[in-house]
């Protein structure tokens, strides 16, 4: 965001926080298979593939925007 | 139903009782776990920014360094609250699709405008607030007006948003009113105290995912459930064959022919023009977003990429009410109806969140409404502090004192401000009818000051006296016609044209008429009064700027390019949903 002040971009926490909730989103989907929750849909396992998905998202964030040293 | 703002809800579910209510979601520890990161992720980032604090421009302005991308995400996100969020979906509920106006007609052409329009006006003249504005074009005494409105109201708005994230805590998950308050006050206050508006934006981009990612699964479920948009349509026809809740216009012919009991006059002139145009362009807690820009290609892009993102919010806040009416097995109820067992409207998301998200996507969609109703209070917080002490405390107080000193006041008022939203929390709490009258003089303000400002931007023949007494007379003629209908009821059918009109629709034309009473009070006192010489408004008006020319960027790097596409699509929406 301000590369004059070499600030970690926003893009860099909103990365961290996607990866976390995917890690922590995907298990609980997998977890799922054995407990699967009382929710309409289940059969889908969405919290398999949203978490995927946020883990996906976040990872992309987190790598493009990984403060390094220049 | 309880409404006195004409553009925001939450006086729809502040009319929520607690005791009446069922706990609706449970949380697992995977959900608590989630919650809780993200508070520390907030606090962190509150940390982080501190040592980027260090002038009063780094603390008011976020340093003006922010990207268009990251303004216009921001300037969304400071209107996208948690209660907006629940209050649309439970008038999508109420009324269908109608209420897909507040997020259309009633946002997109005013955030073009401001974008195309003013936003060139505001970031040449270097302003760092509304109010700022008003003083360079108007002089002290239309800023004094602004300014002291602006601050209390804020502050105020910000107790009662307090109050109602508790309360849906409350009725959703069960916490202690108290908890939630404090917690989320204190949280609110050290992450904005250390980093300003650059902690205030940064969040605000965060919530901005957080909410798209936890609400986004209850329509992409619902419409599989439903069997796609016809499905949906069908089972909502099947479950109430007497009326329309698909159709956008058709039924706006008469005050009778749909639920909200509003004509489309009303919704045209008075949310698409004044109301929205008013908020989206004047209202100083979305607009400081967009100040914060690094340069004015960026600070004219910020509301157009918002536009975007704005026109889809529908899917995310609309659909899930309307797929309440299609495939929820029970029918919801107004406040004043509800008994022991039954749910009301305003509950209709998280009834939406709890049939779909298991646990860890249900703390993703909790977190989304806690991080909803956070950046909310820090919006006001921020943009409190600003207008304190830009607008009132140097001006006024203390004229001559260092960049240092207005730094530190900045971070007391943050501090100040969410002690007097916790006041009046508080208060709210003892005496729910304080809300109704807060709500409502917040309303009156808004409208006349988008005249003034408008007026000022465009025209040179506008004088300081006509500015300031427009905007007087303006709010005033708006608290008097407010309480003309209070206590005289039958005088609804002169200012809302109908005796059929709803709440909503008396806002509407309230808005309208004190609008116009500003313009040409401004009009027929400028004519009688002595302008400003041209020369002094270099950079303030229209016709009296050079403003920078874009004639040597590719036509896809222009912002009115975008704003095109964006109205063209705002257009097709409107004939799609007719």
């Amino acid at each position: 965001m301000s590369e004059k002040r070499q600030m970690i971009p926003v893009w860099f926490f909103v990365g961290v926080t996607l990866l976390v909730y995917g890690v922590l989103i995907l298990a609980t989907g997998i977890y799922e298979f054995s407990h699967p929750p009382a929710t309409i849909l289940a059969n889908l396992h969405p919290a398999l593939w949203w978490g995927a998905l946020l883990v996906v998202v976040g990872g992309i964030y987190v790598y493009l925007y990984l403060p390094r040293k220049s | 139903m309880t409404m006195s703002v004409p553009y925001a809800l939450p006086a729809l579910l502040l009319a929520a009782d607690p005791g009446n209510m069922a706990r609706i979601i449970s949380l697992s520890p995977t959900d608590l776990a989630i919650i809780a990161f993200y508070f520390a992720m907030v606090l962190g980032i509150g940390f982080y920014l501190k040592r980027y604090t260090k002038s009063g421009e780094d603390f008011f302005l976020a340093g003006r360094e922010m990207t268009a991308w990251v303004a216009g995400l921001s300037f969304l996100s400071a209107n996208l609250g948690a209660l907006e969020l629940m209050g649309w979906a439970a008038s999508a509920y109420e009324y269908g699709i109608l209420a897909t106006h507040w997020y259309w007609v009633g946002a997109i052409p005013a955030m073009l405008f401001l974008g195309i329009v003013m936003m060139p006006f505001y970031y040449i003249s270097k302003t760092h607030s509304v109010p700022g504005y008003l003083q360079l074009r108007y002089g002290e005494s239309t800023r004094a007006l602004s300014a002291v409105c602006f601050a209390f109201m804020t502050v105020l708005m910000s107790g009662i948003n307090m109050y109602a994230m508790a309360l849906v805590m409350k009725v959703v998950l069960g916490w202690n009113i108290h908890f939630s308050i404090w917690v989320s006050s204190i949280t609110v206050a050290v992450y904005v105290a250390l980093g300003g508006l650059f902690s205030a934006i940064f969040n605000e981009v965060l919530q901005f995912f957080l909410i798209w990612l936890g609400a986004l699964l209850i329509p992409i479920l619902g419409l599989i459930e439903s069997g796609g948009w016809s499905g949906l349509v069908a089972r909502i026809h099947q479950n109430l064959p007497e009326g329309d809740y698909t159709h956008l216009w058709r039924t706006m012919g008469h005050f009778t022919d749909n639920p909200m009991g509003i004509h489309w006059t009303g919704i045209v002139f008075g949310l698409g023009w004044v109301i929205s145009f008013g908020y989206w362009t004047t209202d100083f807690l979305v607009v400081q977003r967009v100040f914060a820009a690094r340069d004015i290609r960026a600070a004219k892009f910020a509301p157009i990429i918002g536009s975007y993102f704005k026109m889809a919010v529908p899917f995310i806040v609309i659909l899930p009410g309307l797929l309440g009416l299609a495939v929820l097995p029970f029918h919801l109820v107004p406040e004043s109806a509800v008994a022991p067992g039954q749910h009301t409207y305003n509950e209709v998301l998280p009834l939406m969140l709890a049939r779909y998200c298991g646990p860890g996507l249900l703390g993703l969609g909790i977190t989304a409404l806690i991080a909803g109703f956070m950046s909310g209070m820090a919006g006001n917080v921020s943009a409190f502090a600003t207008v304190w002490t830009y607008d009132l405390y140097r001006p006024f107080v203390r004229k001559d004192a260092t960049d240092a000193h207005y730094l530190s006041m900045g971070r007391w008022c943050t501090i100040l401000g969410v002690l007097i939203s916790i006041g009046t929390a508080y208060l709210v709490m003892q005496f729910k009818s304080i809300m109704d009258y807060v709500q409502a003089l917040f309303s009156f303000f808004i409208a006349p000051l988008f005249g003034t400002v408008l007026l000022g931007m465009l025209f040179k023949r506008v004088t300081p006296s006509g500015g300031f007494w427009g905007l007087l007379a303006g709010t005033l003629s708006s608290i008097g016609m407010w309480a003309l209908v209070k206590t005289h009821h039958n005088l609804l059918a002169l200012i809302a044209l109908s005796s059929h009109a709803k709440d909503m629709a008396e806002n509407m034309y309230r808005a309208l008429w004190s609008w116009l009473i500003c313009v040409i009070v401004t009009a027929v006192v400028s004519a009688f009064t002595q302008p400003r010489p041209v020369e002094e408004l270099n950079g303030l008006v229209y016709g009296c700027t050079e403003l920078p020319s874009e004639g040597h960027l590719p036509l896809w790097q222009r912002p009115i390019f975008w704003a095109a596409i964006s109205a063209v699509l705002f257009i097709v929406l409107q004939w799609l949903f007719w």
